[in-house]
């Protein structure tokens, strides 16, 4: 197996989508499609799994209202349970309207930050990353598609221009 | 096109008369002097005994110790009686109150619809303006309510009982008396007529331009729609605020909060959307709505969900801030709900609309399927029942609350007749608003 990759580069959205249906259907894999801006329905048109990020935030949000009700709990009515302004600090459920606003911060706090760290981790995404773009050119205007060539490399670079690449090139991945 | 189903028709009338009959029944069956209350309480000697202990401090602390008078017992007595004949008017004002604010609150969602020119909910127009209809005949046996009740023919404005301004009066409540500029009779039936007029004038409008639309397609119809609706949610907005000072917090006219009339309304507007997307559904099952597709489900759905969470936040923030304060005179409205004998509905209903809906319609997947949404409707609009059954029964029954007969009767009464007139009022024009120019836009949605 050849370590050789093809980059069809496009230059419209609408005809990038059709090539990506083009090419799957005539069994390509397709490495990696690099774009400037979210193409609607392409990740649908590759056959990329749905995202399960809403549930590892609900998971998160879950995580965040049980630390509140674990902190104010042993706070506020194990550890020492003060009069506070005749507020009845007995049980939880007694005083529970008063933790209500920081159980629901706290939700909201743990489910948007995990969620937007997971999305950072998953991605590949940090601040000394370095850039893993093949063409400056598809930050600006350019679609690229990435193919790995198996087989005949010439034959799936006249199919990659007759699906609508204005540019197709032979590169070494190392 | 859609043909009123013979079925659902016989469901609707088998509905009213069930209704009807308990509704009278519960009239028939209410308490009429002391004595019929004595002798229920003696029926249930056992129970009443508690029940009396845990009523005490709504009726002052020392009325029930041992060595209470002869004068005292009456008047006890008398409380009871009163609270005994205002279950069936209790009941038939909650029945009413919750549909014709469904319908009305439908209406305010297909105004906004207008207003926002909103692309995805062409298809859905003639069922919110079908819902709509049940405006009419709901505010007429409302402001029936109203009238018999400014007319003292029952007592569940405690503020309209004779000798409350009147300070020469043993009656008289010098706060109240102080709260007349605003709450008499006269101003409150004229103030209630021009509620009602409006939703009805607004409601005849929007729906005559748009069927005019139907078959003139002029923008200039849509136009004056787009403008009327702008006015309608103002106008709306405004009076919503004084329609629940008047109908429902002058039912405890010692108290007040600021943030009751958003908070009625979004307990209205919740239910009246969900009634929207449980029209729908049938609709689509019976297969007249071909254009409506799953993203119009889903997005009511999502409506729903956050309308659920809006009326939580207005519920809380209501609740919050008068429990943390606890100033008596606040305390004393929430003490029979959170503690005194309403606790189970008061807390069964933070569950259904709140704990529920979030649980249920959180993920995008359920809320794409039919049945999911009608299990949560139902459970959104039984808790909203039990919400408004919680606004206005405190006050006016009190202790001697109970769901049976006259609350199920009026409740299958309104039931029918909501049914019967918003099914013949969808069939009586074309499902498919043709002349509105976000039609195309509305048919191929896709979320």
């Amino acid at each position: 197996m050849s370590d050789k990759v093809i980059h069809a580069i496009y230059d419209d959205d609408d005809v990038l989508l059709k090539a990506v249906k083009e090419v799957r259907e005539a069994n390509h894999h397709i490495e990696e499609v690099y774009t400037p801006f979210p193409v609607h329905g392409l990740e649908k048109a590759m056959g990329i799994a749905n995202t399960r990020i809403a549930i590892t935030a609900f998971l998160y949000g879950i995580t965040g209202l049980g630390f509140a009700v674990w902190m104010m709990n042993y706070m506020m009515i194990e550890d020492w349970p003060q009069n506070i302004g005749g507020k009845p600090s007995f049980s939880y459920a007694e005083n529970m309207p008063a933790f209500v606003p920081i159980m629901f911060e706290l939700t909201v706090f743990f489910a948007a930050h995990l969620m937007v760290i997971t999305f950072y981790m998953r991605s590949k995404i940090g601040p000394f990353v370095k850039a893993s773009n093949p063409d400056p050119r598809t930050t600006d205007n350019m679609f690229l598609m990435e193919v790995p060539v198996t087989g005949d490399e010439k034959e799936l670079e006249t199919f990659l221009t007759k699906t609508g690449a204005v540019e197709t090139k032979i590169v070494d991945k190392h | 096109m859609y043909t009123f189903s013979g079925k659902l028709k016989t469901v609707s009338l088998v509905l009213m008369i069930i209704g009807a009959l308990s509704i009278g029944y519960g009239f028939f069956t209410a308490p009429k002097t002391t004595q019929d209350v004595e002798q229920a309480m003696a029926h249930d000697s056992g129970h009443h005994g508690e029940e009396a202990s845990h009523g005490a401090p709504s009726h002052g602390d020392t009325a029930h110790s041992e060595e209470h008078s002869e004068a005292e017992a009456q008047s006890h007595l008398e409380h009871l009686l009163h609270q005994g004949q205002n279950r069936p008017w209790t009941a038939f004002f909650i029945a009413a109150f919750f549909f014709l604010m469904i319908s009305v609150c439908v209406l305010v969602f297909y105004a906004i619809q207008w207003a926002a020119q909103a692309g995805w909910s062409i298809v859905l127009f003639r069922v919110m303006e079908g819902i709509s209809a049940y405006i009419l005949p709901g505010s007429i046996l409302l402001f029936l309510f109203l009238l018999a009740s400014g007319m003292h023919m029952n007592h569940i404005y405690v503020w309209m009982a004779e000798g409350t301004f009147d300070p020469s009066s043993e009656n008289y409540d010098a706060i109240v008396a102080g709260k007349s500029w605003w709450l008499n009779v006269p101003g409150w039936i004229i103030r209630s007529f021009i509620y009602l007029f409006v939703y009805n004038i607004f409601r005849y409008l929007l729906r005559k331009n748009s069927l005019a639309l139907d078959t003139s397609a002029d923008i200039k119809i849509y136009k004056k729609n787009f403008n009327l609706s702008i006015v309608f949610i103002v106008l709306f907005g405004i009076l919503e605020l004084f329609m629940s000072f008047d109908w429902l917090m002058s039912l405890d006219p010692h108290w007040y909060s600021q943030l009751y009339s958003f908070y009625v309304f979004a307990s209205v507007l919740v239910s009246g959307i969900t009634t929207i997307a449980l029209v729908t559904i049938y609709l689509k099952n019976k297969g007249v709505l071909p254009f409506v597709n799953n993203s119009h489900i889903h997005d009511l759905a999502k409506y729903m969900f956050g309308f659920s969470i809006f009326w939580t936040y207005f519920f809380f923030d209501q609740f919050m801030l008068q429990w943390y304060a606890n100033i008596p005179e606040e305390a004393a409205y929430f003490w029979p709900r959170l503690i005194g004998s309403y606790q189970l509905p008061f807390i069964s209903m933070l569950v259904m609309n709140f704990v529920f809906p979030i649980l249920i319609l959180m993920d995008s997947d359920f809320k794409r399927v039919p049945w999911f949404v009608v299990a949560a409707g139902l459970i959104i609009l039984t808790g909203h029942y039990i919400d408004v059954f919680q606004l206005i029964s405190p006050a006016t029954v009190g202790d001697s609350w109970s769901i049976g007969i006259p609350e199920l009767g009026s409740l299958a009464f309104f039931m029918g007749l909501f049914i019967y007139v918003v099914f013949t009022s969808i069939s009586k024009a074309p499902l498919h608003a043709k002349g509105n120019p976000f039609m195309k836009e509305s048919e191929i949605y896709h979320y």
